[in-house]
């Protein structure tokens, strides 16, 4: 049994006009150690998807159905006060822009000493020498001094680092990173991966990574899923999904790479833009911008349009495409008829 | 911090300089004050003997520093009504007046943060609608028509029986709508001497319960104000990044709501505080007026009615000053709470 399991996820927003599914059916697992990528547009529900594993979505979002077993326990439906007791302490997060996420006026020392006595019957003292322990492993100079500074003294990276300390102060079991590098100078993006990656390694924690960088997903993941408007569409091992995309968002998304364009030329791109969540298309919500929507002779593939995909698999990814389905399908009657 | 202070006591000095302009100009141009010093049989020839003996026919400029000169030995002149020097009347009317306003900005702080933390806690909630509703009304009503209200309410006391007295429930109704009365709403009763000229409200029950109407009406624009403002910013505060990550780090909701948020809150907070207790030391003129509270506001709409110019002179000097002091006080204390905030001498 993996460490944590999610299986069928639905979040909803409760809007005047009715629900807004922001996610749906989306399941994964993560081993200890592991490290899953979450990769998607903006919009696609990566985000949503990372804060509902602790029930972190600000109202009016809820977690309509679904489970979220991590290490034996049910998180769907746990009360809020048993859920504290996870949150920071065995699965922590470190989210976006690190020059939003520390509180101005306490000092870091005060925002790192809180975390440790909230989950732990420990001195301050105590907590002080942990949290000083923990900037010297994210490699901040002079971190006594920093422990009384406030977050304004610290520069983006610096600030950073000190929140990936945070994040590993109770020597948590999964770290969930929402972009951790995205509103970072370019200069210290892979500084800071290297860091996260290395002390994810050591301590053993697995890590949940969300972006759009597909670059840093196929460098740092051993398996991804692509969501697309509040769906997982594909999932499997990293290296066979970027070297073999099979559903044509996915391949859209690689195409789009600039690396992919012909010198000189414009970059690729998807036609059309995401669909709003409140106004998805019906059947397959990638149907309006797919190539493959209609066959090669033409004829409309119907189905694209009527019926949402299920997941078939295909080599060792999930995808869920009419279009893949039919291929298979078509790859497997032959091969039936020969043995006949 | 020392630097800070001094460069506090130049901007001080600026300000009070240019007060000290306005406060002469009005001296100057208001009526004659000739007219107010002697009868009516008095001939032209002996009064102009009495101008050019006090120096006003001396030059603008001559005159001002003269006045500026006396300013600094807190030598304002004297009071016509009075017939005493006014600071001596305003020091008398003063504790009067700064015991009010701290009544009420205790009120204030008291209600306004317990109000506008949980009703923007529980924005949804029944009670938090209420809130928000009669804060409307509060700020609607003027000051003077609260404080009317208030003494027909509950000094007078008012006797409604809509509702049949013979029948059990329609008496009990009757009774719940009828008010007694008997606050005291003339004056400030028989306040405890302390020392000099300050005699004290707060050292007797008696002197607290004579407090209540008029602090309560004092209280009643600012008041709504500050809930509405508290709501605001802890609602926008609730939103941030830090607060998610707080919640994310597993701190508990009551840490999160009264440290992480409400400090965060009290910044903006402070800052509008300032300003408005100078505001509210202003609103006292009505406040004083209706109660007959015997304070600065109504010693100063009394000099208004007489014409007494060097006493309203001074106590426009004395109001510039508690701004000036007020203000400076806020910047000290938002210095304190605010870590991003350096108190230098040096322009920022």
């Amino acid at each position: 049994m993996s460490l944590l399991e999610v299986n069928n996820l639905d979040v909803r927003f409760a809007l005047r006009r009715g629900d807004v599914k922001a996610l749906r059916d989306v399941s994964f697992t993560l081993d200890r150690g592991e490290r899953l990528g979450i990769v998607g547009e903006s919009g696609a529900g990566k985000s949503v998807a990372a804060f509902s594993l602790l029930n972190l979505i600000a109202k009016p979002g809820y977690i309509a159905g679904g489970s979220i077993r991590f290490d034996g326990q049910e998180l769907n439906g746990m009360s809020d006060r048993a859920l504290r007791r996870i949150r920071g302490n065995r699965i922590s997060m470190i989210f976006q822009d690190p020059m939003m996420t520390l509180n101005p006026v306490l000092s870091i020392g005060e925002q790192m000493i809180e975390c440790l006595k909230a989950h732990r019957r420990i001195g301050r003292r105590e907590a002080r020498a942990i949290a000083l322990r923990k900037l010297e492993q994210v490699h901040i100079p002079s971190p006594e001094a920093r422990l009384d500074q406030y977050p304004h003294e610290l520069s983006g990276g610096m600030r950073q680092r000190v929140i990936i300390a945070i994040a590993l102060l109770l020597d948590p079991d999964i770290i969930i990173a929402d972009e951790p590098t995205t509103a970072l100078d370019v200069t210290i993006q892979a500084e800071i991966m290297d860091l996260l990656l290395e002390l994810c390694d050591k301590h053993n924690v697995g890590l949940i990574l969300i972006t759009h960088d597909l670059g840093v997903v196929s460098q740092v993941t051993q398996r991804m899923l692509v969501m697309y408007a509040g769906r997982v569409i594909e999932q499997g091992p990293t290296r066979e999904i970027i070297n073999d995309p099979q559903h044509p968002y996915t391949q859209g998304l690689m195409n789009a790479l600039p690396q992919m364009a012909t010198p000189g030329s414009r970059l690729n791109q998807i036609p059309g833009s995401m669909p709003s969540l409140d106004n998805l298309p019906s059947g397959c919500a990638f149907h309006p911008r797919c190539g493959f929507a209609s066959r090669p002779d033409g004829s409309e593939r119907a189905e694209c349009r009527t019926r949402v995909p299920e997941f078939v698999a295909s080599g060792n990814c999930q995808v869920a495409c009419h279009m893949v389905a039919e291929m298979l399908d078509q790859q497997r009657i032959p091969a039936e008829e020969t043995t006949r | 911090m020392i630097a800070f202070l001094i460069k506090r006591l130049f901007h001080a000095l600026l300000v009070m300089f240019v007060i000290s302009i306005i406060a002469f100009s009005i001296q100057d141009n208001l009526g004659d004050p000739i007219q107010q010093m002697v009868g009516q049989s008095v001939p032209e020839s002996e009064r102009e003997a009495l101008r050019e003996q006090l120096g006003l026919n001396d030059p603008f400029l001559v005159q001002y520093l003269r006045f500026a000169k006396n300013a600094a030995q807190l030598d304002f002149g004297y009071s016509y009504i009075f017939n005493e020097p006014t600071t001596e009347v305003v020091l008398r009317h003063l504790p009067a007046t700064l015991e009010l306003v701290a009544a009420t900005t205790l009120l204030i702080v008291l209600l306004s943060v317990p109000i506008g933390v949980y009703s923007a806690i529980r924005p949804r909630a029944l009670l938090s609608r209420f809130f928000m509703g009669v804060s409307i009304v509060g700020i609607s009503i003027p000051v003077f028509l609260t404080a009317i209200v208030l003494i027909q309410l509950f000094a007078i006391g008012v006797t409604w029986t809509p509702f049949p007295a013979d029948t059990g429930w329609g008496s009990w109704l009757n009774d719940l709508i009828t008010t007694d009365g008997g606050m005291p709403a003339y004056g400030r009763g028989d306040p405890v001497h302390v020392f000099g000229t300050w005699y004290t409200n707060f050292a007797s029950t008696e002197g607290l319960v004579y407090l209540v109407l008029p602090a309560i009406s004092l209280a009643s624009i600012m008041l709504p104000l500050f809930i509405r403002l508290i709501r605001a910013e802890m609602l926008e505060v609730l939103q941030s990044e830090y607060v998610k990550f707080a919640r994310a780090k597993g701190i508990s909701l009551r840490r999160i709501y009264f440290l992480h948020a409400l400090k965060n809150t009290m910044l903006p907070v402070i800052t509008v505080g300032g300003v408005q207790i100078g505001t509210l030391v202003a609103y006292t003129i009505l406040t004083e007026t209706v109660f007959q509270w015997p304070g600065m506001g109504l010693m100063f709409l009394n000099a208004i009615n007489r014409s007494d110019i060097p006493l309203i002179v001074t106590y426009l000097m004395i109001v510039g000053l508690i701004f000036v002091i007020t203000n400076t006080l806020v910047d000290l204390i938002y210095g304190l709470v605010n870590p991003t905030v350096k108190l230098t001498g040096k322009p920022a």
